[in-house]
């Protein structure tokens, strides 16, 4: 099923491995003991992992494991509760959501979070914007210093846009993108803040399978032009198995297995926990991606209305 | 050719209109075809306008609520009453003196946006609209008991009563607690439009630019914003303050247009009036609120002479200028019909 050659893996100090040739530079992102609490509900606890520099990381787990609020330790929308986050050997503690962006963290969201009332172009330069510089002044009064770096946005955007092959979709409306694009186009924005280290929460959810198959393409083409990490959350097994080096599994906040593809196909704790509640599913051999993608469908889309009202609620709360 | 974008034509569309406004009048004026009532009101139009542009800002891109714009107002109608005042010896050009007493007005009522909007711009929620209640409300109520005059030694100010400024022989009383300010009318409706202009201007640039993005993108999503890098609380403040500052600067143009304005004048009800321009005129859209605010500042004017049908008038041109800036099949209607312009104009640039 995996068709990349697996990755080689040296162990560093600290809460793990990365990838033989990110060696030099060291993990970009590294988590020990991470964690939070809401009320008594430790939504997730003892998160330790290490990313290398160009690695695609996975993360898996049924719904509710805990994945996004994972992300939203990451970029501080939670403060998390307990252990440390150190971004590029740098520790983010106290930092805000925007500093943390600024260091070099960029997501994408579950349920999409655009810009609706921009156009797709406009969404893409908001991404641009610690990257564009000129003063108040040179907005209001239109100095030279604003229609240079205005020129080179516009450039740089439709070239970002175009990895997607987006770009004569920069004057459209962002609400009026259909839903695989809107997802591509907060890939896109989350790009253009020029990050370190890329979240994707479910990038390929809604997507038909030949779109999911250029996704793939894509997010390998980011990582290799960008030379950055990418961590991704997602349901689509032939997405995870097919492109992360390493995954990362979640249960009930803990992390049960981490490993490359082939040894979580094969760990038999992964598999009681995505295929326990099928009981009746049985019959498939190994990690059954096929099996395990179904049931996790259907569970994902009674759920997934519900699931991002929980979540927009839960955020407003934190709010 | 590069072709224009939407928001572009629409900006020198509203260029446009102002001029057109400007032009119009001055002709009736001179060729005396403008009654005295009409010509007093040209000024209070500018003014509205101003005042429904500059909360467009706050209310339309920043997607913030104000329920207290006329208190800003107010305190450029006071600050440029005094600093006209002031200055009538020192600076005899009156149009020197307009601008500068607005430029004043207009860095005053700026810091007032700051003092209010550090503390309850960093909060999330609908405190703003709260909070700037109370602020109309507390200016109107110190305005009540303000006593200020003007003599040879300076500026004098009082909270009892105007014996206690101890003016000189010659000394003026600028501000009479709830009789308001007593000023010399310098403001011209010419000035009024390059004012007006100046506003749309700096609003206009300031939506199509970095800054105004980032406030957008504030307004459309707050978390994806913060996720972007973005610094929430500076940009909302940028757009809060910049409006103040408009605001104070409408207030001013307002204030130095007549004899006397007293403080009751800027209280809730007008900044009630000013957010019905904003949201008849359409939430962020400028065109709108040009227009809104002028047509219903003017009405209750022109249809004087209608008294028994006044109302029921002034409510059909509401519920009109309500259809004609949000209804989606009108605005549907106005695009087909800038399409078929486009096509005609492309179709020649073609050949
Ligand atoms: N702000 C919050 N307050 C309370 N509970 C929360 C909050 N955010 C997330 N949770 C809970 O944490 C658990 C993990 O949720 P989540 O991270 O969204 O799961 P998923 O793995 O599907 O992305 C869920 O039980 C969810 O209800
Ligand atoms: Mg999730």
């Amino acid at each position: 099923m995996s068709n990349q050659k697996e990755t080689r893996y040296v162990d560093v100090p600290g809460p793990g491995r990365i990838p033989e040739r990110d060696k030099g530079r060291g993990p970009v992102l590294e988590c020990t003991h991470l964690g939070i609490e809401f009320g008594g509900l430790k939504a997730v606890e003892e998160f330790n992992i290490a990313v290398g520099a160009t690695e695609i990381g996975g993360l898996i787990g049924p719904n509710g494991a805990g994945k996004t609020t994972v992300f939203n330790l990451l970029t501080k929308v939670y403060q998390p509760t307990h252990g440390v986050i150190l971004l590029d050997g740098k520790d983010t503690h106290g930092m805000s959501t925007a500093q943390v962006n600024q260091a070099g963290i960029a997501r994408t969201f579950q349920n999409i979070r655009l810009f609706d009332k921009l156009s797709v172009e406009d969404n893409v330069k908001v991404g641009m914007h610690n990257n564009v510089k000129y003063h108040l002044p040179s907005s209001v009064f239109r100095l030279p210093k604003f229609w240079q770096e205005e020129k080179r946005a516009h450039e740089s955007a439709l070239e970002l846009l175009d990895i997607f092959g987006m770009a004569d979709l920069a004057d459209v409306k962002a609400s009026s993108l259909p839903y695989g694009a809107q997802r591509r186009l907060e890939i896109v924005r989350a790009l253009a803040t020029k990050p370190k280290l890329l979240l994707l929460d479910e990038p390929a959810a809604g997507m038909n399978p030949s779109e999911t198959e250029e996704l793939m393409n894509n997010i390998r083409k980011i990582r290799d032009t960008f030379g950055i990490a990418v961590l991704l959350i997602e349901h689509d097994m032939n997405l995870v198995m097919g492109i992360c080096e390493n995954i990362i599994v979640l249960n009930f906040g803990k992390v049960i297995a981490k490993g490359t593809p082939e040894e979580i196909q094969n760990d038999p704790v992964v598999i009681e926990a995505y295929l326990g509640s099928q009981a009746d599913e049985t019959g498939s051999e190994g990690f059954a991606a096929s099996a395990a993608k179904e049931a996790q469908k259907k569970k994902a889309e009674k759920e997934k209305a519900h699931m991002s009202e929980v979540e927009e609620a839960s955020v407003d709360v934190e709010e | 050719m590069k072709k224009l974008s939407k928001d572009t034509l629409m900006s020198f569309v509203n260029y446009g209109i102002v001029i057109l406004f400007y032009i119009v009048f001055q002709i009736l004026a001179s060729t005396g075809n403008l009654s005295s009532t009409m010509k007093g009101q040209l000024i209070p139009i500018v003014s509205y306008v101003i005042m429904a542009l500059s909360l467009n800002l706050v209310v339309g891109i920043s997607g913030e609520l104000s329920l207290g714009h006329a208190g800003f107002m107010s305190v450029g109608a006071f600050t440029g009453a005094v600093v006209s005042t002031a200055l009538t010896d020192g600076i005899p050009n009156t149009v020197v003196r307009l601008l500068i007493s607005i430029v004043i007005a207009a860095v005053m009522a700026g810091i007032a946006g700051i003092l209010i909007g550090i503390p309850v711009l960093r909060l999330r929620g609908d405190y703003l609209a709260i909070v700037t209640l109370a602020f109309g409300e507390i200016i109107k109520n110190v305005l009540n008991c303000l006593y200020v005059g003007v003599d040879r030694r300076g500026i004098h100010f009082s909270m009892n009563s105007t014996g206690a400024l101890d003016l000189q022989e010659g000394g003026k009383v600028v501000i009479n607690g709830p009789m308001g300010a007593s000023i010399m009318k310098i403001s011209s409706f010419t000035c009024g439009i390059v004012l007006l202009l100046l506003v749309l201007f700096v609003i206009q640039n300031l939506i199509k630019s970095r800054h105004g993005r980032a406030i957008m993108a504030i307004r459309d999503n707050r978390i994806a914003a913060e996720a972007c890098g973005l610094n929430v609380t500076k940009y909302k403040l940028i757009a809060f303050v910049i409006s103040a500052a408009m605001a104070g600067a409408a207030g001013c143009l307002y204030a130095l247009n007549f004899a006397t304005v007293a403080p009751k004048k800027f209280d809730f009800n007008t900044s009630i009036l000013v957010l019905v321009f904003v949201v008849l005129g359409g939430i962020g859209n400028m065109t709108g609120s040009i227009i809104a605010a002028a047509l219903l500042t003017v009405l209750p004017e022109l249809l004087r002479q209608f008294q028994d049908y006044r109302m029921l008038i002034y409510a059909i041109v509401l519920v009109l200028v309500m259809i004609a800036t949000n209804n989606e099949k009108i605005r549907g209607l106005i695009k087909s019909i800038g399409k078929k312009n486009k096509q005609e104009s492309s179709g020649k640039e073609a050949a």
